[in-house]
């Protein structure tokens, strides 16, 4: 860690490095000096920052800003930068690191939508989630919530051809030049929202040349329901339950992060029964939403059976996390000190069951269609995701490592007993969708490894320990990144010392893997873009939030 | 027979022209126009049940395939589900547009039914059970056949939406490529049989069904024309204008009520059809498994009615449709048309030279 | 007049207050035996023939494919058309949250949806907003948006309840009358014409 801090301050005299005890050190830049400082950070030697796990839009009682936080491939050490808005609150602005991070454009993006802070020089400056008439900017801690001003209407959204770019005046006032989205002479075919394959209310807007896309236009916020702005009104025990609404076949996971991030904050520890309990829910939630992905993938190939088979698996899973949980989806079983309920007598038994015959069901995806002809030929080399990109773009999960980048945060970034456990992180090098889809059939043995591992070994002990009835946290801010079945999942906790959040930012995995779906489906077919999007396995309330 | 080529033997029409002209003293051409009526009534009834039948077998296997139960509660084994879909669909509005080509858009779905309707009355049940029987019975059957893709494109082309067009196009492609193949593959068989009546060809393969008389180029033949058979028909894995996870329902998107009931139950009936060509031109039609020389073995086949082999036929090789349906990813549209111009195609051509070679040097049984 | 269905006694049914509410308006508005039976006939195939428009916002969605799986089958109800294009559905399950910018959406399809159409409520974000009631994104229920016929809570509903739920709409289904009378459709005119969507041409 002062290994890294020392290069910052080495390079920039004068720089404030603030190095917190339990979270990422954070740097402090004035806005003049950003752009510069983000160019630096990603190419100096030794901190090589080229991943931009996202930004959290601020509104601090100090004024607008942004938390960047950025992570190394090669050092995997993480940092933040803290950067306040110039201007004042009517048109607050930040230089845009869109050519430094390509996956900026569109986390800016969702600042903008969100704070109304500007990003000189994005090229893309237009609203993310809300439509272009919302008044107001939601997560602002003085945004008129009055249902008045932003009614729900049955009328259609305005929409417009044209996006805006911004660029600063010799006087420091914005100019805003308009830029058309699609030239007039394309022919653009809207896929989605109501789309079988979009998993979700998901919408494209292709231009298509034929059979062939030339571009898509991805647009979100069908299914944005508003959470971060949700948890800041709710105590944190409370926010716990909207994790499983995020990505909900990462229902654990998620559960997991944000109850390891709040612990964390409190100094709270928890026992190794109920640590050994939530890894064994990760792993089989990450079997079961692999198992998904394989099932709705290959319907939406067309090869429809599939899903039978692996929601059958699905289903054994299901049966088991029942018996424990109570609940088949949203299951609200991690809490902070633990988790809610002892396990079921018969989970080891089950587990071993299921353990039998996952290895067998693989083997019979892999015969079923891994080896025939007919899917070989619809994915290998069908949307090439080269390293660098995935990188750039932030694409992590099984979805960037099949594109050469070892990004598993249970290796990198090890939490709860992750590091103590023999599992194998799955890479693979061709970046197409056959590897992607193959990362995540290995992954399922994997996971069931992890599993072998503790299904015999879960120790004893209280599975929740005793917490504070009403849990305040401590001033300060933690971020940080945990694997969901999907990718990176980052929590940003910002706290003011009160029962609830200041902030509670929600990184998600799929947001970058949706954005990237431009990049590679230019000049595949549209029947491509399916397999693309489908590869990716996006969650959209996941993407949304 | 009076009336021309239009033989109703489904009946002992005999008794019925005589009904008709004798007892009840009914002109020659009325008499004629009166049967005619009555085949029609006639041949879409059966249609129509078969079809619903097929939607009905379809459902079932796909249950199958998938570890279900499929439908089983309306009815004795769900045997009335089909029926209750096609009364909902009878009375389902059928909504209109603006801003589209009404007249085309209200065509399509009848000229594609009418295509396999037409088709469908080429196929011989039985012996001497058929409803049109000329010399030309098997080309006649590719013409009207190809008349569906025709609606397709219009239905496409009519209802002014970016998916159907996108659709109907790939239609358009798909199915004359396809046609090659089945042409090809039939002109195949034809040369062994030496007839182009539907009755001679099935007559011809008394002895032997055509498959095992042409061996290596009849087998070629057959999977050739089962693999263009099931993209003529837009069935899975070749359902590209359809392709519901690309293009929601392709070129029927915006057809509602018994509008889409029509291409709902074309798509089932050609099924049936390809099934029922493949069965005649391959697998003997109503003939019954005969082996040369094995006769008491062909006598007991002989007590099989004729209609049983036939539909018995038909729906297994349905079954082998249907079974790579459920089991087949989706092939691309380039990937599609390459499968067609780069090898079936040229395959084709071989085998028909093969298949003159095998004739000509006389190597079949 | 029991309305049930098959393999479902009676006494199973959680509201049948409500059904013979529905059946009483039947009887007293009266019809002769012709049009009745055809309406019976009618009914029959609407009420066993109720294909699902392809739709799902979020959890619940997830549900409805496991309805479809192995183990819930909803063939066995002949429930397993899905129909992507509105056109040729008949129902919509409601599956997971509606937010502002999907709502002119979902009213879009459900106003593409051919008569007769019905909405499943599916789930308490369906119903209510569920959870993110309190949001500034996300719209309180669907009622207010297109009339509801079947309100199905949970998060998600289990599966079965889904089954429960559409059989609830089945049974709904049969206690319509195609030919005048007390019909569902007439209340569905009256929402409409209270909640009209402006500048739609078709």
């Amino acid at each position: 860690m002062a290994n890294i801090t020392d290069i910052i301050a080495g390079l920039f005299p004068g720089i404030s490095v603030d190095t917190p005890e339990k979270s990422a050190p954070v740097v402090t830049v004035d806005d003049s000096k950003w752009h510069e400082v983000a160019a630096a950070l990603r190419d100096t030697k030794g901190l090589q920052m080229d991943y931009l796990v996202t930004i959290v839009g601020m509104d601090w009682p100090e004024g607008l800003g942004c938390m960047y936080y950025l992570m190394s491939s090669v050092t995997n050490e993480i940092v933040g930068v803290k950067v306040l808005a110039k201007g004042d609150r009517e048109q607050p602005s930040i230089t845009s690191v869109a050519d430094i991070w390509k996956v900026a454009t569109l986390y800016e993006r969702e600042v903008y939508d969100f704070f109304g802070i500007v990003f000189v020089g994005n090229p893309d400056m237009r609203r993310l989630f809300l439509s272009i008439d919302w008044k107001g900017y939601p997560l602002r801690k003085d945004y008129d919530a009055n249902p008045d001003l932003n009614p729900v209407s049955i009328e259609s959204e305005r929409q417009s051809d044209f996006t805006s770019t911004y660029s600063r005046n010799a006087d420091g006032t914005l100019a805003k030049e308009d830029v058309r989205v699609f030239q007039p002479e394309d022919f653009v075919v809207n896929i989605g929202p109501q789309h079988p394959a979009t998993h979700g209310v998901l919408r494209f807007r292709t231009a298509i040349d034929g059979e062939e896309i030339k571009k898509i236009d991805v647009y979100m916020g069908y299914i944005h329901r508003g959470v971060e702005k949700l948890c800041e009104g709710l105590t944190y025990p409370q926010t716990l339950h909207f994790m499983d609404r995020l990505d909900y076949f990462s229902a654990h996971n998620y559960h997991h992060a944000l109850c390891l991030l709040i612990e964390k904050a409190a100094g709270i520890e928890i026992s190794r029964r109920a640590q050994v309990i939530r890894v064994m829910m990760d792993e089989l939630s990450r079997i079961a939403s692999h198992c998904l992905f394989v099932g709705t993938f290959c319907m939406d190939l067309g090869a429809t059976t599939m899903l039978f088979y692996t929601l059958r698996v699905r289903e054994q899973i299901l049966d088991i996390m029942e018996k424990t949980c109570g609940a088949r989806m949203t299951f609200n079983y991690d809490c902070i000190g633990g988790v809610m309920a002892d396990l079921h007598p018969d989970f080891v038994k089950d587990v071993k069951e299921l353990l039998a015959v996952i290895p067998r069901n693989v083997k019979e995806y892999n015969d079923l269609f891994t080896g025939n002809v007919v899917a070989r030929n619809r994915l290998s080399g069908v949307g090439i995701l080269s390293r660098e990109d995935a990188i750039g773009y932030g694409v992590t999960g099984p979805s960037g490592r099949a594109s050469g980048w070892a990004c598993d945060m249970r290796k990198l970034q090890p939490y709860s007993i992750y590091s103590e456990l023999q599992f194998d992180e799955v890479v693979a090098t061709e970046g197409d969708s056959m590897a992607r889809f193959k990362c995540r059939l290995d992954e399922i043995l994997q996971s069931a490894r992890i599993l072998e591992q503790l299904v015999d070994n879960i120790p004893d002990g209280e599975y929740l320990v005793k917490v504070p009835k009403v849990l305040k946290l401590p001033q300060g801010a933690w971020f940080q990144v945990t694997e969901g079945c999907r990718g990176a999942f980052g929590l940003y906790l910002e706290s003011d010392g009160s029962t609830k959040p200041y902030r509670l930012k929600i990184a998600p995995p799929c947001l970058p893997q949706a954005a990237v779906v431009d990049h590679i489906t230019r000049g595949y077919k549209i029947a491509d873009l399916i397999t693309i999007g489908g590869s990716m396995d996006y969650i959209v309330p996941d993407i949304d939030r | 027979m009076t009336s021309g080529y239009i033989q109703a033997q489904f009946l002992d029409t005999t008794g019925v022209h005589t009904l008709l002209t004798e007892t009840l003293h009914l002109a020659p051409w009325a008499a004629v126009t009166v049967e005619c009526l009555l085949v029609g009534v006639g041949i879409l009834l059966v249609y129509a049940l078969l079809a619903l039948f097929y939607i009905y077998y379809e459902r079932k296997l796909c249950a199958a395939f998938q570890c279900r139960l499929g439908p089983n509660r309306v009815g004795p084994w769900g045997l009335l589900q089909s029926f209750a879909d096609m009364f909902k669909m009878l009375i389902k509005e059928i909504i209109h547009l603006n801003h589209i080509d009404r007249f085309l858009f209200a065509l399509a779905p009848y000229l594609v039914i009418i295509a396999s309707v037409m088709a469908f009355a080429v196929l011989p049940w039985n012996d001497g059970v058929q409803i049109i029987d000329f010399n030309i019975g098997i080309f006649f059957l590719i013409a009207v056949s190809s008349i569906g893709v025709l609606g397709i494109l219009l239905a496409g082309w009519s209802s002014n939406n970016k998916f159907t067009l996108i659709g109907s196009l790939r239609s358009g492609a798909q199915m004359v490529s396809y046609e090659l193949s089945i042409g090809l593959s039939v002109i195949t068989m034809v040369c062994l049989a030496g007839t182009m009546s539907v009755t001679g060809i099935v007559q011809e393969q008394s002895d032997l069904w055509f498959i095992f008389k042409g061996h290596v180029p009849a087998l070629i033949a057959f999977v050739i024309y089962m693999i263009a058979g099931t993209a003529e028909t837009n069935r899975g894995p070749f359902d590209l204008p359809e392709a519901e996870s690309e293009l929601t329902a392709g070129y029927h998107t915006e057809y509602s009520g018994m509008h889409f009931g029509f291409f709902y139950l074309a798509e089932y009936l050609n099924l049936f059809i390809v099934s029922g060509v493949a069965s005649l031109l391959f697998l003997g039609g109503w003939q019954p498994l005969h082996i040369p020389s094995w006769d008491g073995f062909n006598m007991v086949m002989d007590y099989i009615p004729g209609f049983i082999w036939f539909l018995g036929k038909c729906f297994l090789l349905s079954y082998v449709i249907i079974w790579f349906k459920w089991t087949y990813p989706r092939l691309r549209i380039d990937q599609l048309l390459a499968l067609e111009w780069k090898y079936l195609l040229p395959i084709n051509l071989f085998n028909l030279v093969l298949m003159v070679l095998v004739i000509v040097f006389g190597l079949h049984f | 007049m029991e309305v049930t269905t098959k393999s479902m006694p009676y006494e199973a049914w959680k509201d049948n207050e409500y059904i013979e509410k529905l059946v009483n308006e039947l009887r007293e508005s009266g019809t002769n035996v012709v049009v009745g039976s055809l309406d019976k006939l009618i009914n029959w195939g609407r009420s066993n023939s109720i294909w699902p428009l392809t739709f799902a916002t979020s959890c619940c969605g997830i549900e409805f494919v496991s309805l479809g799986a192995a183990r819930f089958d909803m063939a066995r109800f002949g429930w397993e058309v899905a129909r992507s294009s509105p056109r040729q559905a008949d129902f919509m399950m409601v599956a997971g949250t509606i937010v502002h910018r999907m709502v002119p959406v979902f009213r879009r399809l459900y106003d593409q949806l051919a008569e007769p159409k019905y909405v499943i409520a599916c789930g308490s974000c369906a119903i209510s907003g569920g959870p993110f009631r309190n949001s500034y994104h996300v719209a309180k229920g669907i009622e207010d948006i297109v009339p509801v016929d079947v309100f199905l809570p949970g998060c998600p509903p289990r599966p079965e309840a889904m089954i429960y739920g559409i059989m609830q709409l089945s049974r709904k289904i049969k206690v319509e009358r195609f030919f005048g009378g007390v019909n569902r459709q007439e209340k569905q005119r009256e929402f409409l014409e209270s909640h009209p969507v402006e500048g739609v041409e078709d």
